[in-house]
């Protein structure tokens, strides 16, 4: 799995750093920030669902 | 064309539309036969117009996330909420009505204090609040009404704190709010509560640019107003928009959640008896869904013409979404109509979709997990202490709640 996210788009929903606190984080000003664009795949679901609830589709997988 | 457009509106169902007698926590039966025969249709609105209605969860997930569909009241089509909101969005607005790039703009300049770490921090603030509210509960003896000595102070609490508002104001910014987010509120009483509060936030963003304290209007006053970044009344908008979805909002899903899960105990048993952050976690993201307590349709305008599902949404045609609907969808939600504190929610959208998606979530969730995570383990026998049918349920409110909820130990 590849992550990307598309920091322009964020809105700072913080829902993909409750979701996978490995993967993603957040700047000062609570723009999401890739800790790693390669996950372990026990963090594959994690990030599957950061991707599904992000309301401003910043978050790119590629499987 | 024109008479195309009448005849539709005469056939079409009026929204908003009542829920069912004695079904307080279940959205209106006539939006859910929406949903089941004819997901994207026509309602008829209070002024005659005839906008689309948004039902299923994947149509309002995708038509919510498109740049095609406007936030901005002054779009043609617009579906207005009420003759107040349509007299009176021009000059009261603040960037939950505007669109990209003016709205990103003004939405990132108060993200900061809304990232998970920095909300995290003040758990332990929250978990005081709410400790010394129960302490204060308890040492009076009930009945007692719940919102009033509990579900409104906590809320209203915590953001007086990250804002830096003087709780003492709290009739003051409570009753207004109130105002604010009654539906039959006319247009003069609704201009009112909005000038006194855009004012009132105006006033403490002054004093905060002399004594600047560790708040997020001070943040305001001296980062962004005295840079230049935001004009004053923009920064003001900006307060009351804040301040008022900071506590209405989450006071309603303490008092509405607590009288849901006293009508389902063993719900209630699985969150008194558990230690576990996930399981309180998870509940707070079902009763989120299950309650979707912003129930008066989100407003939006198609800027182009977009099609879905094989209808065309034309430009300028008004769209509402029932978001309420949408969470008791069978598709996304397995039995919808259960309320099981153990299911996976979290796709729900009662904060929204879109780029417009409730800044506040993370507070919220963490007010919402220190609350239900606390109040039934330290009060066990709460019980309801008068007749639900006595209850008054918030039929008239954008955000939907009870007016009291008279409770005993």
């Amino acid at each position: 799995m590849r992550v990307e996210v598309d920091q322009p788009r964020c809105v700072a929903s913080g829902q993909c750093v409750l979701m996978a606190p490995e993967v993603f984080d957040q700047d000062d000003d609570g723009i999401v920030e890739l800790l790693t664009d390669r996950p372990f795949p026990d963090q594959y679901d994690g990030v599957r669902e950061s991707a599904a609830v992000c309301p401003a589709a910043a978050i790119r997988l590629e499987e | 064309m024109t008479e195309t457009l009448a005849d539709t509106s005469a056939e079409s169902p009026e929204y908003p539309a009542p829920r069912a007698a004695g079904c307080p926590f279940d959205p209106a039966p006539a939006l859910r036969d929406l949903q089941a025969d004819k997901p994207l249709s026509r309602v008829r609105i209070w002024d005659g117009t005839s906008p689309w209605l948004v039902t299923r969860h994947d149509h309002l997930r995708a038509l919510l996330g498109d740049p095609r569909i406007s936030a901005d009241p002054g779009s043609p089509g617009y579906p207005h909420t009420t003759a107040a909101a349509k007299s009176n969005f021009r000059t009261r607005r603040s960037f939950i009505t505007m669109d990209d790039p003016e709205h990103a703009r003004l939405r990132r300049m108060v993200t900061a204090p809304f990232a998970i770490r920095r909300i995290e921090a003040l758990r332990p603030s929250i978990q005081k609040i709410v400790d010394d509210r129960i302490d204060t509960m308890l040492a009076g003896s009930g009945p007692v009404d719940l919102v009033e000595e509990f579900a409104l102070p906590v809320p209203s609490l915590v953001i007086c704190e990250l804002l830096g508002v003087p709780y003492e104001d709290h009739d003051f910014f409570q009753r207004n709010t109130k105002v604010l987010v009654r539906r039959t509120s006319t247009p003069e009483d609704v201009l009112a509560a909005s000038d006194a509060l855009t004012g009132y936030l105006d006033d403490l963003l002054s004093a905060k640019r002399v004594r600047p304290g560790d708040d997020l209007l001070s943040t305001l006053a001296t980062e962004r107003v005295d840079t230049g970044q935001l004009t004053r009344h923009e920064a003001a908008r900006t307060g009351v928009l804040l301040l008022a979805a900071g506590h209405e909002t989450t006071a309603n899903m303490i008092a509405l959640g607590t009288l849901a899960l006293l009508h389902h105990p063993d719900q209630l048993a699985l969150l008194r008896d558990t230690e576990d952050p996930g399981t309180v976690a998870g509940a707070v993201e079902e009763l989120l869904r299950y309650l979707t307590i912003v129930h008066s349709g989100r407003r939006r305008a198609a800027l182009a013409d977009i099609e879905i599902d094989g209808q065309v949404i034309r430009a300028g045609d008004g769209v509402v979404f029932a978001g309420e609907v949408a969470n008791r969808d069978p598709e996304a939600f397995p039995d919808p109509d259960r309320l099981d504190l153990t299911r996976d929610a979290r796709r729900h959208v009662a904060f929204g979709y879109g780029v417009h998606q409730c800044l506040g979530q993370p507070l919220a969730r963490v007010e919402l997990q220190v609350v239900y995570g606390t109040l039934y383990r330290r009060i066990p026998t709460l019980a309801l202490a008068t007749d639900v049918d006595r209850l008054r349920f918030k039929h008239d409110g954008f955000v939907y709640g009870v007016h009291e909820l008279p409770v005993t130990w």
